[in-house]
């Protein structure tokens, strides 16, 4: 081991001691990765079960949970200094603050004293062009196209 | 030869090249961030997109997560070697990772030829231009990361520059992070 050392010292800021945060603790990398990937296989099988707010659940909270899982073991941010943490943090928050601030007005089409008419059209087109869930679940991705019943009408946008 | 500034001084506490990695990633939060928010508002705003969102290959994506994931663990291996003083073994892990962009990218060509062959291009529906501009910033997001990690492993591989195989890793972990979140918007909220 002390030619790993004499190795690294060189390098100026390699060392975890010496480079910031603290020095790893043992981890089992293996073992966070077989994690990752059975979190992974339960994401894809959630909407096999057919209930929707189970996949959502299961997709979008198991996804937290990866990242979260990558963020501390790989990144190992939770060894950062305060400050890259109060980075990452702020970021987020200003994140939040934009979705907060937006999204009324994108994912209503009406409020108190206003109505978004165009949105609401494109809505109702799109809804209207759309085969019947029968339809898409027993017609081939080609097929579908075929029909012309999914490829959006020249210039369709919203 | 001179070492550059960021490999000698840490003003903060955090070494400023692995500052400069996380001041990327706190601007990448912002960009990546914007882009799923807003398609996330806009996908629960229309419900019609649900009939595009069926198109797309869950089996694909998955795939690519398995990838990505079994690369950021050859990543952080590649840090530990580092961490060892194994300039050789960090290298080569860091050629693995690389491996693993690749066929992520193989992979999302495949999936993206097909479904342009079959009429869904990046201006036939909003959808498949959110689809198209946030996979593929990703997709420009692992090129990049591949490119770097080879010239970081090239200085690994002497023993030179250690440092620098957690820099990438870092990098590395972030991308497969932003594909964690664009798996189930993308592939299994249908």
């Amino acid at each position: 081991m002390s030619e790993p050392a004499a190795v690294a010292a060189p390098t100026g800021d390699h060392g975890h001691g010496a480079g910031g945060h603290a020095a790893h603790p043992p981890t089992n990398y293996i073992k966070i990765w077989g994690i990752l990937v059975v979190l992974l296989v339960v994401s894809v099988a959630g909407p096999f079960v057919g209930i929707r707010w189970l996949t959502l659940i299961t997709a979008f909270g198991i996804a937290i949970v990866k990242a979260y899982l990558v963020a501390r073991n790989f990144m190992h941010i939770n060894l950062e200094r305060r400050i890259v943490v109060y980075m990452v943090v702020t970021m987020l928050v200003l994140m939040g603050i934009f979705m907060g601030g937006v999204s009324p007005d994108v994912m209503k089409h009406e409020g108190a004293r206003w109505h978004n008419d165009a949105a609401e059209a494109w809505v109702q087109k799109g809804l209207k062009e759309a085969p019947s869930e029968e339809e898409s679940e027993h017609e081939g991705h080609g097929k579908a196209v075929e029909n012309g019943t999914h490829v959006a009408p020249e210039g369709e946008k919203h | 030869m001179q070492r550059p500034i960021a490999t000698t001084r840490e003003v903060t506490g955090v070494p400023t090249g692995r500052l400069a990695v996380w001041w990327v990633i706190a601007s990448e939060i912002v960009i990546f961030g914007g882009i799923l928010g807003s398609y996330l508002m806009h996908r629960l705003g229309h419900p019609e997109w649900a009939h595009q969102s069926i198109h797309t290959n869950t089996w694909a994506g998955a795939t690519n997560t398995f990838v990505l994931l079994t690369s950021s663990l050859f990543a952080v291996l590649a840090h530990q070697a580092a961490e060892a003083g194994n300039g050789k073994r960090a290298a080569n892990l860091l050629y693995l990772t690389c491996l693993g962009a690749v066929t992520f990218l193989v992979i999302k060509s495949f999936e993206w030829a097909n479904e342009i062959k079959h009429g869904f291009t990046l201006s036939s529906n909003t959808f498949w231009s959110f689809y198209y501009t946030a996979a593929g910033l990703h997709g420009l997001h692992v090129i990049a990361g591949a490119i770097i990690m080879l010239i970081v492993a090239a200085d690994a591989k002497k023993n030179k520059e250690l440092q620098r195989v957690e820099n990438i890793g870092i990098y590395w972990h972030f991308v497969d992070i932003v594909w964690i979140f664009l798996f189930p918007l993308l592939y299994i909220a249908k």
